[in-house]
């Protein structure tokens, strides 16, 4: 075994996350990491150093190991991004906790996201897709599919799933998108303040009039109950929204422009009915919108012949794990009609993905249809002229013109 | 094949509905249930896939 300290940073120990260059590729860095070792050694912004989990194995058994923790109210949690710096003690209800605090907040949410919940849903996300398909013919081409198409379908069912008004659908996307994509702490924090200020009302007036959509259920059932207080209520709407805009957006955006580039898969998609569900799970596979997790260890652990020691920064490549050559035959070639079992584009463990099954049904409606009404559709732009997110960010065009 | 089910653990995901629907469905909580009548597994081979590809080992298979 090799005896190595993470506390002494290795003076070679190449920079994380860096940024995508073709958007649905890892970095060209990230590709020599792969190799003999499921984990490598990577430095953080802020000059700490960190564990980077690449093995497909070996991150799906840590991401459901509790002895790596998610509880970003710790003080010397990892920071990856500049914007979240500072955040310490504030306490992200499902994704910023563990158990059995997490386990706790997810019991309450599961039902809403269960797979015969979501398939009842499908008719509604069809009318939605059709009708956005439908604008999107009369005004092009050339269309931004980013803003005409991949954000609207998302943001408009997770509305309508929170009971949030749509109406109010400009206002809380550019606050989310700041949220996210901000670059300082300051900026990230203001946009947070607004977004927390306008779920604060929001709860208060469904306290008032209740209406029919998760949040009313969560208010009926836990808030009268006793089970949640208005600040946890109001957090946990802030999470679903912004979980439900910020990931799904990038799957359809980035989705399209993969296969989009790969017309040959196009024909696979459209083949049945049934071609589609295992295209978007190998989407899911070979785009990683989510490109990693971030985790710290809470005790000693044994990973690849190496010793994470507690209070390690543990980030683990959703990227790499889902090009593991071990878990997956030709792992860079993107191949519509694979099986793409195990993929972990939803991440593993007790934090898996809330709204997976969600996501899901908006992908195989959202591209599925996308192919089949517009069959020629193309980017009308060189890809090396797709604007893309930074590398810290969920991956995925910016603007995404288009023509047919 | 024997089944076993830890509702507990269970994070309602739904992995092992969509790798073997005829032998694992949801409730009305959206947590893991055995299609009644399907508790064995009915020969079906994909269920074998069914503990690994649950996020949280709330799935265990053995074979009889």
């Amino acid at each position: 075994m090799t005896e190595t300290d993470i506390s002494r940073p290795a003076p070679s120990a190449p920079p994380f996350p860096q940024d995508r260059t073709c958007p649905y590729q890892p970095p060209e860095a990230y590709t020599r990491w792969r190799g003999d070792r499921p984990l490598t050694r990577v430095t953080l912004f802020d000059g700490r150093p960190a564990w980077l989990i690449t093995g497909h194995a070996e991150g799906r058994a840590l991401l459901a190991d509790p002895r790596l923790s998610s509880d970003w109210g710790h003080p010397v949690f990892p920071v990856v991004v500049r914007r979240t710096e500072g955040r310490g003690g504030l306490a992200f209800p499902l994704i910023g906790v563990d158990d059995p605090l997490h386990a706790r907040q997810r019991r309450m949410l599961i039902p809403s996201f269960g797979v015969k919940r979501m398939n009842a849903i499908r008719p509604r996300l069809q009318d939605l897709v059709d009708r956005l398909l439908d604008d999107m013919l009369a005004n092009g081409p050339v269309v931004d599919l980013v803003s005409a198409f991949a954000l609207p379908v998302p943001s408009m069912a997770i509305c309508e799933l929170l009971g949030v008004p749509y109406g109010d659908h400009d206002f809380f996307e550019e606050c989310s998108r700041d949220f996210v994509g901000a670059a300082t702490s300051g900026e990230a924090d203001a946009a947070f303040a607004q977004l927390y200020t306008y779920l604060h009302g929001l709860v208060a007036k469904k306290q008032a009039e209740p209406g029919d959509g998760l949040l009313d259920e969560l208010i009926a059932r836990q808030l009268e109950e006793g089970g949640l207080d208005h600040d946890e209520v109001v957090m946990i709407a802030l999470v679903l929204l912004v979980a439900g805009h910020e990931t799904t957006v990038n799957a359809i955006a980035l989705g399209a422009l993969t296969l989009m580039q790969h017309p040959e898969q196009i024909d696979v998609l459209l083949s049945d009915p049934d071609a589609v569900p295992r295209a978007v799970e190998e989407l899911l596979r070979f785009t990683s919108v989510s490109d990693y997790l971030v985790r710290m260890a809470t005790e000693e652990i044994e990973v690849g012949g190496e010793t994470v020691r507690a209070g390690d920064a543990v980030l683990v490549s959703i990227t790499l794990m889902n090009r593991d050559a071990t878990a997956y035959q030709d792992p860079d070639v993107f191949d519509a009609r694979r099986n793409a079992r195990h993929h972990v584009g939803f991440g593993h463990g007790i934090h898996q993905c809330l709204g997976q099954n969600l996501a899901r049904a908006e992908l195989e409606i959202a591209l599925g249809s996308l192919f089949a009404r517009i069959p020629g559709l193309r980017p009308a732009v060189p890809l090396d002229q797709v604007p893309i997110k930074a590398g810290h960010d969920a991956q995925g065009p910016i603007e995404l013109p288009v023509t047919w | 094949m024997r089944i076993t089910i830890d509702r507990d653990r269970c994070i309602g995901s739904g992995q092992c509905v969509m790798t073997a629907p005829g032998v694992f469905t949801q409730d009305d909580d959206a947590l893991v249930a055995l299609v009644p009548g399907q508790e064995d597994g009915a020969g079906d081979p994909r269920v074998r896939d069914v503990p690994l590809a649950c996020p949280v080992q709330a799935v265990t298979v053995t074979e009889d």
